[in-house]
C-alpha cells in the first residue's frame, strides 16, 4: 500500500463492501440461528419472537431447541440426512475415478493445447446448471435415450428405471461437479517434477508402480481439495434432487425447500439449515487448510 | 497409469463426451419435429417459433436480464472495493473477519443463502417497512451479495499483479490519488472488470434457488419458469429455450475467459 489510497478513501474502500456483506450475508445468518431457535405458529411471519415484551420490564427469552430435537425425532429427516451423505461421497469418489485420470492426460499435454484442455473442461459448468440437469431427464427417462439405444442394442428387453431413483442424482451431481474435481488435481498435478518418474523407471519401476509410488502421494493435495469441493456443494443440492430424483430421494436441500413453501415451518426450515452447515462445518474447515498451505506453499 | 497411457487419454475423450453430450443431445432435440426424445420426425424449427410467442418466457426473460444486469453492476462496484481493500490496504481491523465474509457465500449452499435472505427481507419489512413486498429489488440484493465475491477474487487475483509504483510515480508527476487511479491503474484492471461483470452477469442468469426463495408473486425469472414447466417432464419447447439459453451464456464465459487469459501476455 502507501500513499496511493488517500486515508478517505481507504475507509470508504473497506466499509462499503464490509457493510454489504455484513448487513446481506452475516446479518441474514444471525437470524437464521434465531429463528431456528423459534417457536413455530399460524401466522405472518410464521414464528414467535424470541423474546417476549409482554409481561412488562425485562423481556422474556424464549428460545428452544425443539425444533432440533424434532429433526432427531422424524425419520424423515434422518433419512434425509444420511442420503445426502451417502449421495454426495458416492459422487465425490465417482467423480474422483473420473477426474483424476483426466487431470493426468491434461497435465500430460503439451503446454500450448493445456489452456484450451482445461477451458473446455471448465466451460459446461458455466453454462446453465439447470438446462444441463434437465438434459438428463431426456436421456435417463423411462422412454428416453438410454433406454431406447439399450433396447435397440438388445442388452435389456424392459425400460430400466432410472430418472426418479438415487442413481440418477449421482449421475447428475457428477455431470454438474466434475469440473470442481478435475482443476485442483490439475492444479497439482502440473507442478510435479518429470524427473521423479523417470528416476523411478531407471530403477526399474513399471508404469503403474511408479504412478503409486510417485504421483498418487504427490497429488493427495489436489485429491482432498477436489473432493470437497464436489462433497461440499453436493450435500445441500436442491435442483438435481428435485428434478432427476422425483420422489424416491430425499436430500436436506430439497427437504428445506419443501419445509420452507409447503408447511410453511420456517424455524424447522431454520433448523435444518443450521443442521446442513453442521454437516459442512468439518469439510469447510478441512478446505480452508488445505488452501491455506498451497498459498504458502506457493 | 502414465500421462500419456491409452487409457488415460481414453478417460479424457469419455470425460469430454460425458460432458457434452447431454448439451449436444439437448440441441438436436430442439430442432426434432417429434415431441420423442427417442423418435426423429425430421428437422424443424416449429418449438422456436412457438418459444418466440410465449409470452411467459418471454416475460420472465426480460425480468432475468435486467436482474443480472443490475446485480452485475452493483456486485462489480462492491467487488472491485473489496478486493481492493484486500490488496492495497492490507491491514485494517476486522480484516479476518471480512476475508471469511467475502468467502463464505463462494461455498454456501443455495438453500441456506436463499432461506437466510428472505427472512432477513421478511424481518427487514416488518421493522422498516423496507423492502416493500418481494420482487425485482430482492432478487437483485441477493445476486449481488453472492456476485460480488466472484468478482472479489477474480479482481483481486490481477491487482496482485499490477505493480502498484506505477500509480505511485504518476502521484509523483503530480496527479491526485484519484486521478492516478482511475488513468493507471482502471486501465491495467480493466480485462478483469470485464470479466467479473460477465461471470456475475451469467451466475445470476443461471440461479434458481435463491431466486425462488427470494421472489414474490408476479416477479418469476426465467430460471424459475424453466423449473416450474420441466417439473411437468421433458417439452420441445424447453429444449428450444435451453440450446438459445447455452448459447448465449457459452459465448459471454468465452468472452471472459479470453479476457482473464490475456493477463499473461
Amino acid at each position: 500500500m502507501g500513499a496511493a489510497v488517500s486515508a478517505w478513501g481507504r475507509r470508504a474502500l473497506v466499509a462499503l463492501p464490509f457493510g454489504w456483506l455484513a448487513a446481506f450475508f452475516l446479518a441474514p445468518f444471525l437470524i437464521v440461528v434465531a429463528i431456528s431457535l423459534a417457536e413455530p405458529r399460524i401466522g405472518v411471519p410464521p414464528y414467535l419472537p424470541l423474546l417476549d415484551w409482554s409481561g412488562g420490564g425485562w423481556p422474556r427469552l424464549q428460545a428452544s431447541f425443539a425444533n432440533f430435537a424434532l429433526l432427531f425425532d422424524d425419520a424423515f429427516y434422518v433419512e434425509a440426512y444420511v442420503q445426502s451423505l451417502a449421495i454426495a461421497g458416492l459422487s465425490t469418489l465417482l467423480c474422483l475415478l473420473i477426474g483424476y485420470p483426466m487431470a493426468l492426460a491434461i497435465a500430460g499435454a503439451p503446454e500450448r493445447r493445456r489452456s484450451l484442455l482445461l477451458m473446455l473442461v471448465i466451460l459446461p459448468f458455466w453454462t446453465s446448471f439447470l438446462i444441463r440437469v434437465y438434459a438428463w431427464m431426456g436421456i435417463l427417462k423411462d422412454e428416453g435415450l438410454l433406454n431406447g439405444l439399450l433396447l435397440w442394442l438388445g442388452v435389456i428387453d424392459q425400460p430400466l428405471v432410472i430418472l426418479n431413483t438415487g442413481i440418477a442424482v449421482i449421475i447428475g451431481i457428477v455431470y454438474s461437479y466434475l469440473p470442481f474435481m478435475v482443476l485442483p488435481l490439475y492444479a497439482t498435478l502440473e507442478r510435479h517434477d518429470r524427473t521423479l518418474l523417470e528416476a523411478a523407471a531407471d530403477l526399474g519401476a513399471r508404469p503403474w508402480r511408479a504412478f503409486l509410488a510417485v504421483t498418487l502421494p504427490l497429488s493427495l493435495p489436489g485429491i482432498a481439495a477436489g473432493s470437497l469441493l464436489v462433497f461440499i456443494p453436493a450435500v445441500g443440492e436442491y435442483v438435481i434432487p428435485d428434478l432427476l430424483g422425483g420422489g424416491d430421494t430425499n436430500m436436506l436441500g430439497k427437504a428445506l425447500w419443501e419445509v420452507f413453501s409447503q408447511s410453511r415451518d420456517w424455524p424447522t426450515a431454520a433448523a435444518l439449515a443450521v443442521a446442513l452447515l453442521a454437516a459442512l462445518v468439518l469439510p469447510l474447515a478441512l478446505l480452508q487448510r488445505i488452501f491455506r498451505r498451497t498459498e504458502e506453499g506457493g | 497409469m502414465t500421462r500419456r497411457s491409452p487409457f488415460v487419454v481414453g478417460m479424457l475423450a469419455f470425460g469430454y463426451a460425458f460432458l457434452y453430450l447431454p448439451i449436444a443431445l439437448l440441441m438436436v432435440w430442439s430442432f426434432n419435429d417429434s415431441r420423442l426424445v427417442s423418435v426423429w420426425g425430421g428437422f424443424s424449427t416449429r418449438w422456436y417459433a412457438q418459444l418466440a410467442h410465449d409470452t411467459r418466457f418471454l416475460d420472465a426473460a426480460w425480468l432475468s436480464l435486467r436482474v443480472a444486469a443490475a446485480s452485475a453492476s452493483l456486485a462489480l462496484v462492491l467487488g472491485t472495493c473489496a478486493a481492493l481493500a484486500l490488496v492495497r490496504v492490507r491491514r485494517f481491523r476486522g480484516r479476518t473477519l471480512f476475508a471469511l465474509l467475502i468467502a463464505a457465500p463462494l461455498v454456501m449452499p443455495d438453500v441456506i443463502m436463499g432461506l437466510a435472505l428472505l427472512l432477513m427481507f421478511v424481518a427487514l419489512e416488518q421493522a422498516i417497512g423496507w423492502p416493500d413486498g418481494r420482487g425485482f429489488l430482492t432478487i437483485t440484493l441477493a445476486h449481488a451479495t453472492i456476485a460480488l465475491c466472484y468478482v472479489t477474487v477474480v479482481v483481486r487475483a490481477r491487482l496482485a499483479q499490477t505493480d502498484p509504483s506505477l500509480e505511485e510515480a504518476a502521484q509523483d508527476l503530480g496527479a491526485p490519488p484519484a486521478k492516478a487511479f482511475v488513468l493507471v491503474t482502471l486501465p491495467l484492471l480493466a480485462p478483469a472488470l470485464a470479466a467479473g461483470w460477465l461471470l456475475a452477469f451469467t451466475l445470476s442468469l443461471d440461479d434458481v434457488v435463491v431466486a425462488q426463495f427470494v421472489s414474490g408473486p408476479g416477479a418469476t425469472t426465467l430460471p424459475i419458469q424453466v423449473m416450474s414447466s420441466v417439473r411437468l417432464g421433458v417439452s420441445p419447447e424447453i429444449n428450444a429455450l435451453g440450446t438459445v439459453i447455452i448459447l448465449v451464456v457459452g459465448a459471454g464465459i468465452a468472452v471472459a475467459w479470453r479476457l482473464l487469459e490475456r493477463r499473461g501476455r
